[in-house]
């Protein structure tokens, strides 16, 4: 169902240079006596909710926080390994913000905001002025300055980096940010609180509906403004990089009330992964994309070729994404390094356990770098990788394959971060703002910290202008019905009592997801999943088994999860059906060029869908992409 | 393999705990050990008994959640290794392991293996941190720091926060988490405005927060999944001193 399409995305016009600061001019502003009085509401503790909070205590507004894990520093951008774009051009090898506004659009295949990104490059300058200034230890050179690597997707040197840890200590900066204030009385902190609604009231988000996860009580929590930095939904497949208790339940519930969710279907599937052992797999572990700057990837030539990776002679192996991509080699963007690793499986030349991995291969860097310099720049994913595999990468070569890592798609944002409900702000991964339909490496940290740093404690300023709102009565009855709502899906979901656990309905899902939902998309493939998807929710609701164990219970908060993530996952199917050409990670294969790359068709596709929850079939509502400075091409590694 | 696993079972804070041993079958070697206890969870809800609770969140090693004592040993057998990335490889079929959870009088049991170690947030909120408010940063590259330094300062910056050196002290102290913190941000120009009130408070935090003392035993480091060494403590007893002998109002 077509909806009216979205007219006003609040971006400013005029030169792109001059927009954000045209906005933050525009923006109105808060006297400092009345933010005492104002409350915001910021869920999740990763680099966008972290640094949100603390930016926002620092500027002497009432924070809650809140996260469900045990500590605000475990949020998962902690397992971000491989660095941080900005546009500082300290390598001198011709960056600037335009180049990385322009090869963000482009790594983005044309579905993203001209507006944006423009913002996001010109803010990531001042990301990394930040960091130092906290003491993040990024990697330096003898010189005493910092050291930059190139990333995937790019040609010059933008990326700085902590060895493979660069999210950990990001992470790490901004959470002692958010220590500092919560020290100084600004920021509240709340662990091991799960946020379960959204409480909408006279028209605006006002408040949080959360669950305390060591007693099981159920509470509203009211605010001035909302801020949801919480996330994104990987984990709808179950298998993917995410950690394991990553949802969507938060971004969904607010769906539900009314915030419009944009571009679904575009997930990313990053190329180095470990490959999965076996069917007790839980989780899946990525290896920095950073491998691909030095280690060549390969599969035999031939297909079955089951000889031992060293027993096969150089003449006899396919280095197939130098071979097809010459100028850029092991560095093509994920999309495309992942499904040609899918290609080379599905032709049987696939390596490991169910010929489902490739070869990353480091023998060549060690003989030319020497061993002590390689394992400088991969000692711990070496280390990492043989923890988990049992194999020696120095001796053998690694082996890996493409896994869910990182969606582009998320709660509908305009050009302040704000939702489709007043006063709903959403940031970081859980908005689908900059990266259209496939983010480029090291571009996500930027992301968050550029919305929690920079972008959201500028433009809420203008929303909570009008603040202090009326106070708001816990027996509203916009209140009490968010409050029942939840309580009333915690009864339900332990009143089944079936014969299955919540884990085996999440595998299952999950296999619907990636085999119809993955690298590859069809028209058939998609609407059989979405009847299995309909079919397995309903099973789930009359045969899943909760115990109903008082106070801490982690079945209850999985199960809550999963039963959010199918009606997501619907929703995703349904939106990868309605978009009938290939875009960036969205691979339809009716739409391809003759050599088999994703096909875009601008005419019809060039917007963002944005879909509207009615209980029924979904409204599409479409926001236009308009190109001046960027002029949509045909995207080519070659 | 087969295993028993016995784990110690605490519905709560104030619930007593026992032993409770559980036969594991068909455990691949490639599992890690928290997928053992899954497939555990996994039986135990359809039998109608409790899940064992447990904490886990990235399963690779980073996040610092997961943290389980295996035969006595924080983490487990394997060297600078955290429970999720152990892997079964490291047993043997007809193994018996005990499961428990860390044990200090910080960290109260919330229930089974689940302990609530907020204690160390409040050490970090004394003043692990730099007091660098967001906009107000000179450029990056204002101000060189020694590659030595940068390095030095990163290596104690990788502390994942899990606890295990409070579990393996027999003094129940988090010295190595706290000399992590304050090493890390002593050896760059960014953290040497407040080098000294920071280890004062730090420390006055972590005697607050009800940890032992440190009597240099050196157990943290044996199990500490990271490698943070001992010299770390040493640091901080160095900026402890240092900082104890300047009278308060020239402190910086």
């Amino acid at each position: 169902m077509i909806g009216s399409p979205i007219e006003d995305t609040r971006a400013p016009d005029g030169p792109i240079e001059t927009r954000w600061d045209r906005r933050r001019f525009e923006a109105r502003l808060v006297n400092p006596a009345n933010r005492r009085r104002l409350t915001v509401i910021v869920v999740g503790t990763g680099l966008a909710g972290a640094s949100a909070a603390a930016t926002l205590g620092e500027a002497g507004y009432r924070v809650r926080s809140y996260c469900y894990q045990d500590s605000p520093r475990r949020a998962h951008s902690i397992a971000a390994q491989g660095g941080i774009n900005a546009a500082k051009n300290y390598r001198n090898d011709g960056d600037s913000v335009h180049r990385l506004f322009y090869d963000t659009v482009k790594g983005g295949d044309f579905r993203s905001r001209e507006s944006n990104v423009h913002r996001l490059a010109q803010v990531s300058v001042e990301i990394i002025d930040q960091c130092v200034a906290q003491g993040v230890p990024f990697a330096r050179e003898y010189g005493g300055l910092l050291d930059n690597r190139s990333f995937g997707g790019a040609q010059v040197s933008r990326t700085f980096y902590a060895r493979g840890q660069t999210g950990q200590q990001l992470l790490l900066g901004a959470y002692q940010a958010l220590a500092r204030q919560v020290a100084a009385g600004t920021v509240e902190a709340f662990t091991r609180h799960e946020m379960l609604d959204l409480v909408v009231a006279d028209g605006r988000a006002r408040g949080i509906v959360v669950r305390d996860l060591v007693t099981g009580e159920v509470t509203t929590e009211l605010a001035d403004a909302v801020v949801l930095a919480t996330g994104g939904y990987g984990n709808v497949f179950f298998l993917s990089t995410n950690a394991k208790g990553c949802n969507v339940t938060a971004t969904w519930r607010a769906h539900r009330r009314g915030a419009l969710f944009a571009n679904p279907c575009f997930t990313q599937i990053h190329p180095t992964c470990i490959p999965q052992s076996g069917p007790h797999q839980s989780k899946l572990t990525l290896m920095s994309e950073s491998l691909r700057n030095d280690g060549r990837v390969w599969v035999p030539a031939r297909a079955g070729d089951g000889r031992p990776p060293g027993d096969i002679p150089e003449g006899e192996r396919d280095y197939y994404l130098e071979r097809m991509y010459p100028s850029f080699g092991n560095l093509v963007p994920r999309d495309i390094a992942s499904r040609a690793a899918k290609n080379v499986c599905d032709e049987g030349r696939g390596v490991g356990p169910g010929g489902l991995g490739v070869y990353l291969d480091f023998a060549d860097a060690i003989a030319r770098l020497g061993r002590p310099a390689v394992e400088e720049r991969y000692g711990n994913l070496f280390e990492m990788y043989q923890r988990i595999t049992g194999e020696d990468p120095y001796e053998v070569p690694m082996r890996i394959y493409p896994a869910v890592h990182y969606t582009m798609g998320g709660l509908w944002v305009d050009y302040d971060l704000r939702s489709t409900i007043p006063g709903l702000f959403v940031i970081g991964e859980a908005n689908f703002s900059d990266h259209g339909a496939n983010r480029l490496g090291a571009s996500a940290l930027m992301q968050g910290l550029a919305d929690g740093y920079f972008v959201l404690p500028n433009t809420i300023n203008d929303y909570l202008a009008d603040g202090p709102f009326p106070a708001l009565s816990p027996s509203h009855p916009d209140v009490r019905s968010a409050l029942s709502d939840v309580t009333d899906r915690v009864a339900r979901l332990l009143a089944v009592d079936g014969d299955r656990t919540v884990d085996s309905f999440h595998r299952e899902l999950g296999r619907i997801m990636w085999d119809h939902c993955g690298m590859e998309r069809t028209d058939a493939g998609l609407r059989k999943a979405i009847e299995e998807i309909r079919a397995l929710r309903q099973r789930f609701w009359t045969r899943v088994r909760v115990p109903s164990s008082a106070g801490l219970n982690q079945s209850l908060e999985r199960a809550g999860r999963v039963a959010d993530f199918f009606e997501l996952a619907e929703l995703m199917c349904l939106d990868a059906l309605h978009r009938t050409e290939s875009c960036g990670g969205h691979f339809r294969a009716e739409s391809q060029t003759p050599d088999g790359e994703a096909l875009r068709d601008d005419a019809r596709f060039a917007y963002v869908a944005a879909w509207e929850w009615t209980g029924a079939t979904p409204v599409l509502h479409r926001e236009a992409l308009t190109f001046d400075y960027v002029t949509p091409s045909q995207r080519s590694y070659k | 393999m087969n295993l028993t696993l016995r784990i110690w079972r605490q519905p709560g804070p104030d619930a007593r705990g026992r032993m409770v041993a559980y036969q594991v079958a068909d455990v691949s070697p490639d599992m890690s050990f928290l997928e053992v206890l899954d497939l555990l969870n996994e039986r135990l809800t359809l039998d109608g008994a409790e899940p064992v609770a447990f904490d886990h969140d990235c399963r690779e090693g980073i996040c610092g959640a997961c943290g389980l004592v295996i035969n006595g040993v924080a983490h487990g057998p394997e060297k600078a290794t955290t429970t999720c990335q152990l892997h079964m490889r490291h047993f043997r079929d007809g193994d018996t392991i005990d499961v428990e959870p860390w044990r200090a009088r910080a960290f109260p049991v919330v229930r089974d293996l689940v302990v609530d170690r907020g204690a160390l947030d409040r050490v970090i909120e004394a003043g692990g941190y730099v007091s660098a408010p967001t906009g107000s940063a000179p450029d990056a590259h204002a101000l060189p720091v020694p590659k030595a330094d940068a390095d030095a300062a990163f290596e104690a910056a990788t502390c994942i926060g899990c606890g295990a050196c409070v579990a393996a002290c027999p003094n129940g102290s988090a010295m190595l988490f706290t000399a992590a913190k304050v090493t890390h941000l002593g050896l760059l120009p960014q953290g040497q405005p407040e080098r000294q009130s920071r280890v004062l408070d730090m420390v006055a935090a972590h005697d607050d927060a009800g940890f032992g003392g440190c009597t240099n035993t050196g157990e943290c480091t044996a199990v500490c999944p990271k490698g943070i060494p001992l010299e770390t403590i040493g640091q901080l007893n160095r900026d402890y001193l240092q900082a104890s002998r300047r009278p308060a109002r020239s402190r910086p």
